[in-house]
């Protein structure tokens, strides 16, 4: 199943699919692992709109939610 | 031959560059910018190498002034070493192949192999070494394991050309993973279910304000033991020796009012006094260093232990509403410290827009260690309900007009996105060295700041300016401020340096609402001069002079509303 980013729930993974973007943003995001192909795990979301907490590769990137609005990931069912 | 350490963020360099380097350390700004980098030098074999700590950088395709800086430097370089986080190989080789592109000779230090082990991660060193075609040497920089073999390999390091674009980069960067790197899933140790808990809202707010608190706590027992154990005794000690000076000078006179000041009740008080070597030196150091260094040996702790992101995360939502995001907290808890290194901290802001909020936010309501010792030595004798009274109204005005300047200046705080580094237990060697670095820093600018105020104030009293002053200022200063018109001289000594100004208010015998509004204007209205250099440095002069008449107004608006409400 496909959901985004924001959608997973605390302990949930999921490997990204796309990232909608330009070049600009996909590399800014890749520079701290989150690529198409890499899996994630959701950590944390803060409540009211704040950033979300993922880990991925060997370590934990805190993301903002409109960020982590444009990562699309599948979740295996 | 100049070495520069290159990496990403958080992956050790400072430990390596404090294992490499002795104490001849400088902390420089980068020309024309306000980013900082760590000089030192190296002895290898028997030459005597400078080793540069450049800012950390994940690619070199900057992002930020902070990873534009650590390309320029790659110009000057001979020799990089490259470390790399073993436990996050695959982020850390986008920089060493960025780096196998630039013509300059590489070594790579394979860091944090002892937590990679602990990971369940396995590098086959050798195949990695083949496959990046430079030298590669698993280290731990926290116990010094491969210090040595980096050292005698820095001969061999090799440069390359490259060319790559970004996809084949990540390709080839695959491929390597692929072949040298086995992970064995572990379970969650200990350290990450803590790094987890203290990040999520409904555990990690409440250790949050836990963590804050202790620190304060720390910080003033620390502080008050030294005074109470070094610094009372050895200025009690250094008395009987100023009153000699002073005897010898004639216990009077131009020249005893410089060195010694005015003698109150026949005897030398170091707070008022107000001479070169009385007050000068007692103020810096009995009443402001105490404070210096309990403050920073305790953030240098936070700040190398990796707690300071996860803050960031937890207070995001309220650093929006004020313009900024999560990771402005890192330089209002600096600010505190002193508010010239909170200043260049501000960087970790990616707009001029965050960085003008954080600026004047810290300017205005952040007091620094020094403003804080004389708030509390002017208001702490009232009681704990008087103290309550500045620091509330201080976070108050930080709050209101954060929230304001968020509504008045054009566009929006971009989101957060950051690394949330895994907790680590921070080495001594390197926090006791950034702890060091700090201090001289305090010594090497407020020093010279304190004593100049001082003699200047003796010349202005001389020369009855400050009288004349006064007489200028007394429909702001008594009209509005409802303060004595000799206040108005510990205002402008306050613009060089506020600790001085401690020493020109308590004669005035002012009450206890009158010097709760003179604590409040003092912190608010002006940066000091060091600072104030930096906030043009940084924002340029327009934005400084919109910064600055923000805080005069605010101050006087504010300490006149305080003036009323406690009918001083």
């Amino acid at each position: 199943m496909r959901k985004l980013l924001v959608e997973l729930k605390a302990g949930e993974s999921g490997i990204v699919v796309d990232i909608t973007g330009g070049f600009g943003f996909q590399r800014r995001l890749a520079t701290l692992g989150i690529r198409i192909g890499k899996k994630v795990r959701m950590i944390t979301a803060q409540p009211f709109r704040g950033p979300i907490v993922v880990g991925v590769g060997g370590g934990d990137v805190a993301i903002g939610r409109g960020m982590a609005m444009k990562v699309l990931v599948e979740v295996p069912e | 031959m100049r070495i520069l350490l290159m990496g990403n963020p958080n992956v050790g360099k400072s430990v390596v560059f404090s294992r490499l380097t002795g104490t001849s350390v400088v902390v420089s700004n980068y020309p024309g910018t306000t980013v900082e980098f760590t000089k030192g030098t190296a002895k290898i074999g028997k030459k005597r190498v400078d080793v540069i700590d450049v800012p950390g950088t994940y690619t070199l395709e900057p992002t930020s002034r902070a990873e534009e800086v650590a390309v320029e430097m790659l110009e000057d370089g001979d020799v990089v070493i490259n470390i790399v986080d073993a436990t996050n190989l695959e982020r850390n080789l986008y920089l060493t192949l960025q780096l196998l592109e630039k013509k300059v000779p590489v070594i790579v230090a394979l860091n944090l192999s002892d937590e990679a082990k602990h990971k369940g991660i396995t590098i086959d060193v050798k195949k990695l070494e083949k496959l990046l075609n430079v030298p590669v040497v698993p280290t731990v920089a926290t116990t010094g394991e491969g210090i040595k073999k980096l050292v005698s390999r820095l001969s061999k390091a090799k440069a390359h050309a490259y060319k790559h674009t970004d996809e084949q980069r990540w390709e080839k960067i695959g491929k390597i993973i692929g072949d040298v790197q086995t992970v064995v899933h572990r379970h969650h140790t200990f350290r990450e279910t803590l790094a987890d808990a203290t990040v999520k809202p409904i555990t990690g707010i409440p250790v949050a304000i836990g963590i804050i608190a202790l620190m304060f706590i720390v910080i003033i027992f620390i502080g008050e033991g030294l005074i109470a154990i070094f610094f009372d005794p050895a200025f009690e000690a250094y008395e009987p020796i100023a009153m000699k000076m002073s005897e010898a000078l004639g216990s009077g006179g131009f020249l005893h009012n410089i060195l010694i000041g005015n003698l109150i009740n026949g005897g030398i008080e170091f707070t008022q006094s107000m001479g070169l070597l009385t007050t000068g030196i007692f103020v810096p150091f009995a009443m402001v260093l105490p404070y210096i260094f309990a403050f920073y040996l305790v953030l240098g702790f936070l700040e190398d232990s990796g707690y300071l992101p996860r803050l960031g995360v937890l207070a995001d939502n309220g650093m929006h509403r004020v313009g900024m995001h999560g990771l402005g907290i890192v330089p209002m808890l600096l600010g505190l410290g002193c508010n010239v290194p909170g200043v260049l901290s501000s960087r970790i802001l990616e707009t001029r827009r965050q960085r003008f909020i954080a600026l004047t936010l810290m300017g205005i309501a952040v007091p620094c260690m020094a403003q804080l010792a004389i708030i509390v030595g002017l208001v702490g004798p009232y009681g704990v309900g008087s103290l309550a009274i500045v620091f509330a109204t201080l976070f108050v005005v930080w709050v209101v007009i954060g929230l304001l300047l968020n509504k008045v200046l054009a566009g929006e705080s971009p989101e957060m996105f950051t690394e949330i580094p895994p907790y680590r237990m921070p080495y001594w060697r390197a926090t006791l060295k950034k702890l060091w670095m700090r201090i001289r820093h305090f010594l090497t600018t407020a020093i010279p700041f304190v004593l100049l105020g001082v003699l200047l104030v003796n010349i202005l009293y001389t020369l009855g300016i400050i009288d004349f002053i006064g007489d200028i200022a007394s429909p702001v200063v008594v009209g509005l401020l409802g303060l004595p018109p000799a206040a108005a001289g510990a205002l402008i000594i306050g613009l060089l340096r506020k600790d001085v100004a401690v020493g020109m208010l308590i004669p005035l015998g002012l009450s206890m609402q009158q010097l709760v509004v003179a604590a409040v204007v003092l912190a608010m209205y002006f940066p000091c001069v060091a600072t104030f250099a930096v906030f043009i440095r940084e924002l340029g002069i327009k934005d400084t002079v919109k910064s600055t008449l923000i805080m005069i107004v605010m101050a006087m608006l504010v300490g006149t509303i305080l003036r009323f409400v406690l009918g001083g």
